[in-house]
């Protein structure tokens, strides 16, 4: 039988990783698509799964009450999609939706946390990679924050 | 020399292009990434970065962010308005010496306007490099600069573009993001690349910052650089900056050259 190992292995996320530790995050990937203007997930329910974009785009998106549904970041093919699963009480904290076809592989969320348990070095290694993106996004985050653009010298 | 206003266009709320033809004599060349001194009669002079088609000297195209009280003059001026011009000034970007290699340009805000000279160039004799890519930022999608320009470049094949901006409107169906977020999946072979970037420096030292984790050498890194720069030949030293002065000096460096003085404070 197939497994997803070959494309675990070429996605970004998990470039360098041992092959066993592929060959264990395997046995909890599945192949998933969503069409245009599907929502993915949504803020508030139980985060079971985070995704490794392979194609497509996926808005992360807030409802404001007065100002509708903003979206705070876009992420695409290459980009990890999720960290709520890894972290209790295990909830989404905004909505992601599919811009446009998306292709993606979907990590079973309590399955790898059974298998982190069971193989620290695996564990160590997908927290490792989690806290560099999680390192990537709040310094994103503090740029978009400095509002960059507004500020220029008055000549 | 002075200069009148053939056409003016509105980019953006705040930014206005102006196209100056000369009044009375021709115009000279200038190079991608140059500024002129332009002087409203009466009200002040500023540096602002030549942002027309290099292979056009004869029409010179200004972007101006209305801001203070000589830009907002400026951006006011109507078709026929005179306005004097002194320059170009100051250094160029590398096209030539980035024949053979990849090119990423990374723009932020009003940042494209002088990298759009450079892209007009690489574009007209695309076959001499490799793989092109513009990362444009902006802080909402009303504030995108040359909006034809970016349908125009989009279209091409030879050609990657990624916008996106820090806060989406209704509508907005591109990137949102800072534009330091397009570079690690943009398509550019690091180590034959040749990276321009222009924008606001705080923009500029997270970009330097990517494009050194992607693994492109420092000395093929260049930056524009704004100070306040008055006589734009290098004597007032209103625009010194480290042992340079932008006018003269800059506004492009690599930016091996100024490495040492990019994260000092007050400079």
């Amino acid at each position: 039988m197939e497994t997803l190992e070959p494309l675990l292995a070429a996605h970004p996320f998990f470039k360098d990783l041992r092959r066993e530790h592929l060959q264990v995050l395997a046995g909890c990937a599945a192949n998933v698509r969503f069409e245009a203007g599907q929502y993915i997930f949504k803020e508030g329910e139980e985060a079971k799964t985070f995704y490794l974009l392979r194609h497509g785009r996926v808005a992360l998106e807030m409802a404001v009450p007065g100002r509708g549904v903003l979206t705070i970041q876009t992420i695409s093919e290459g980009d990890v999609l999720g960290w709520a699963w890894l972290f209790p009480p295990y909830r989404w904290h905004f909505d992601a939706r599919a811009v446009e076809l998306v292709r993606a592989i979907a990590m079973d969320g309590q399955c790898l946390r059974e298998k982190c348990e069971q193989d620290h070095s695996l564990g160590y290694e997908l927290v490792k990679r989690f806290a560099q993106i999680i390192q990537e996004r709040l310094q994103a985050t503090r740029l978009q924050l400095l509002d960059v653009y507004g500020h220029v010298s008055h000549r | 020399m002075p200069c009148r206003v053939r056409a003016r266009r509105r980019e953006t709320r705040d930014t206005v292009t102006l196209e100056l033809e000369g009044a009375g004599s021709e115009l000279g060349e200038f190079a991608p990434g140059q500024f002129n001194m332009l002087y409203v009669f009466g009200v002040g002079e500023v540096p602002i970065s030549i942002s027309g088609d290099p292979a056009r000297p004869g029409r010179l195209v200004h972007t101006v962010r209305m801001v203070g009280a000589v830009t907002g003059a400026l951006g006011r001026l109507p078709r026929g308005g005179v306005v004097g011009v002194r320059g170009p000034f100051g250094t160029s970007w590398p096209v030539e010496e980035a024949a053979g290699s990849d090119v990423v340009v990374v723009a932020g805000g009003i940042g494209l306007a002088p990298l759009r000279p450079a892209l007009y160039s690489l574009l007209a004799r695309r076959e001499r490099f490799g793989r092109i890519a513009l990362l444009y930022g902006a802080r909402t999608p009303g504030d995108l600069l040359y909006v034809r320009d970016l349908q125009r470049w989009r279209s091409r094949m030879d050609l990657e573009v990624d916008v996106t901006v820090d806060a989406a409107t209704d509508g907005w169906r591109g990137d949102v993001g800072v534009v330091t977020t397009l570079i690690p999946r943009a398509r550019f072979d690091p180590t034959s690349t040749v990276a321009l970037v222009c924008g606001p420096e705080v923009m500029m030292r997270f970009t330097v910052r990517e494009l050194q984790a992607r693994g492109v050498p420092d000395g093929r890194i260049y930056l524009s650089m704004e100070r306040n720069m008055h006589c734009g030949i290098g004597q007032c030293g209103h625009c010194q900056y480290g042992p340079f002065f932008v006018c003269r000096d800059g506004p492009v460096f690599p930016y091996q050259r100024i490495a040492p003085f990019f994260r000092l404070r007050e400079l």
